[in-house]
């Protein structure tokens, strides 16, 4: 029999990719504020104290905020620029996609500390509407990668039988396009909450000092006698982000199943 | 593509249409990133005055020495040196660079197999929740995934305490604060950004090309290498793209892994921005950040340029 070495190989970098998320629970209730083995024994003390830490809930109701608007700016942002690009053919296409593109590749901190200068020197104060328009700047990409893929397996002729039947351009959108899509639309905008969330730099850089749950964690990080308690959030933290991913992908996927395309794979 | 006969004809012609719908989308993207990173350009060119930027041309923010300029007007005795004659920048930027190289080789060598598995090894209908699955831990927050591994490699952490448990090692390993670690934890951070577009580069190859490698007598080793790899170089060029640029601006992890006493690039440009307050000084580091990545991207793309050659 052969043997499954590439199979051996990539259960074996899955396990490397997931050892930080799986080791994380494990001290989240483990009862020293040692984070180290060998374990001490159970106790749930450290999901009691971040439920009972008030500016962690302050953080939280800040970082839903950031995170609820970016979701739904770059969403729609996103939405407009995906379907221009897959709808239309146009010269200036290329460079502007290729812009809106951008943060995707560009390091954080130069995109950061860029429109941190600017805002500066415009005299807009840092606020958490800053951070939501540095997270915009940061998401939008992703929602305009996932929702291509969601116009381009759209069928033109269903948009051009309602032409025909007699709809306008907008009432076809409303009735036609936007179902097909709202999987799609649905599941960026859970990324997009989720990437939000979970940022750090922009939300460091761009904040006025209000704090955000990434930049409570980060701070708390420098305490070891906090660490324990931020391993109980990120614990509640990444089984929120897996949550919400396990609902995008299911969007994306139900979308898929819509407009009858074959599935090609993740969302990048 | 023939247009419907009744649709109205509302905004005009295809480009109309077309730049109208993404212009909100584009003036945002021209307003908040690119106008930005155009000032960024402009003030590495200008004088500092502390908290300001005086708009008087020069280039000494970059070489030589410059002088920022008092409230008064006059010129500070105290100069500071430019980015590319300052020895510590240099310093910064030569490590940043080390660590982006050692950091995309190791990603990318890592993922390739595990793309090629997921593309050649895996029922057409589990792709997609191998891919899923792959994804998942790059969704989950930065910063707490690099914690994480500060706890699995310091003193008293989990590698530690697991071969000291098994007798392999008496004295715990020394892995905190080392180039090693912050390579480890960044490969870790951009596995999927590597992976995703080597298995999308490798969905494309026509696998008839391989059965006939095979049928004309090669090896199966010998046709990976003549024919599935040269194929697949595309992904693998952009796998190499996506994972070196970011990776030199990273920031979160020289300060946890590195424990701020091995500083990249980024951890300066904090510095100049923010608590020296020398945004002329600032702008020319990222400047130059920028400059040195772009230049290393063009240099690997005209090194390949074989491989992307009648592509798109």
């Amino acid at each position: 029999m052969k043997i499954p070495v590439l199979r051996i190989y990539t259960i074996g970098y899955l396990l490397f990719l997931y050892c930080p998320i799986v080791i994380l629970p494990i001290f989240a209730f483990n009862n020293s504020t040692a984070v180290a083995f060998p374990l001490q024994g159970f106790t749930s003390q450290w999901f009691v104290n971040v439920f009972h830490d008030a500016v962690l809930g302050h953080a939280l109701k800040n970082s839903l905020l950031v995170a609820g608007s970016t979701a739904v700016l770059a969403t729609f942002l996103g939405t407009l620029a995906a379907r221009a690009n897959t709808r239309y053919q146009f010269k200036a296409a290329g460079p502007l996609m290729g812009l809106i593109m951008l943060p995707m590749v560009l390091p954080e901190i130069i995109m950061a500390m860029a429109l941190l200068v600017v805002l500066l020197s415009v005299g807009i104060p840092l606020s958490l509407f800053t951070i939501v328009l540095g997270h915009v700047l940061v998401c939008t990409p992703f929602a305009v990668a996932i929702l291509t893929s969601a116009f381009q397996s759209l069928d033109k002729s269903l948009e051009e039988a309602a032409y025909d039947l007699g709809e306008g351009p907008f009432s076809t959108f409303r009735l036609i396009i936007l179902p097909l899509v709202m999987p799609g639309i649905i599941s960026a905008m859970l990324i997009c909450f989720t990437i939000s969330l979970d940022e750090f730099i922009v939300a460091n850089f761009l904040g006025s000092g209000e704090p955000l749950l990434s930049t409570f964690i980060y701070g708390q990080l420098r305490f070891p006698k906090n660490v324990p308690n931020i391993m109980a959030l990120g614990t509640i933290l990444v089984g929120v982000s897996i949550t919400l991913l396990a609902l995008a992908e299911f969007f994306r996927r139900r979308g898929l199943a819509r407009t009858g395309a074959k599935d090609t794979g993740g969302f990048l | 593509m023939s247009e419907p006969l009744k649709r109205p004809r509302f905004w005009g012609s295809q480009a109309a249409s077309g730049l109208a719908l993404i212009s909100p989308t584009a003036l945002y993207a021209i307003l908040l990133l690119a106008a930005p990173l155009a000032a960024t350009l402009v003030y590495s060119v200008m004088t500092d005055g502390y908290l300001t930027i005086i708009p008087h041309f020069q280039l000494c923010n970059y070489i030589g020495e410059c002088h920022s300029q008092l409230a008064d007007g006059t010129q500070s005795r105290d100069g500071y040196l430019g980015a590319w004659s300052d020895p510590i920048v240099r310093t910064l930027m030569a490590r940043s660079l080390l660590v982006s190289v050692l950091v995309t080789a190791a990603t990318v060598l890592l993922a390739y197999p595990v793309a090629y598995f997921v593309s050649f090894n895996v029922e057409a209908s589990k792709k997609s929740l191998w891919l899923f699955m792959i994804t998942i831990p790059f969704w989950t927050s930065y910063v707490i995934r690099v914690f994480m591994w500060n706890v699995m490699i310091s003193r008293t952490g989990v590698i530690n305490s697991f071969l000291q448990g098994l007798h392999i090692i008496t004295d715990p390993l020394q892995m905190s604060f080392t180039i090693q670690a912050m390579v480890i934890t960044l490969a870790h951070a951009y596995a999927p950004f590597a992976i995703l577009p080597i298995y999308v580069a490798l969905e494309k190859i026509d696998r008839s090309l391989l059965e006939a490698g095979q049928d004309l007598g090669e090896t199966r080793f010998a046709t990976f290498l003549r024919v599935t790899l040269p194929l697949s170089m595309t992904g693998v060029i952009a796998a190499v793209l996506i994972v070196f640029i970011p990776t030199i601006g990273d920031y979160v992890t020289p300060n946890l892994i590195g424990g701020g006493k091995i500083p990249m690039i980024a951890n300066m440009i904090e510095k100049q921005m923010l608590k020296a307050d020398n945004r002329a000084l600032g702008s020319a580091i990222a400047v130059s950040a920028m400059l040195v990545v772009g230049l290393v991207s063009v240099v690997f793309l005209a090194l390949n340029r074989r491989y992307l050659k009648g592509q798109k």
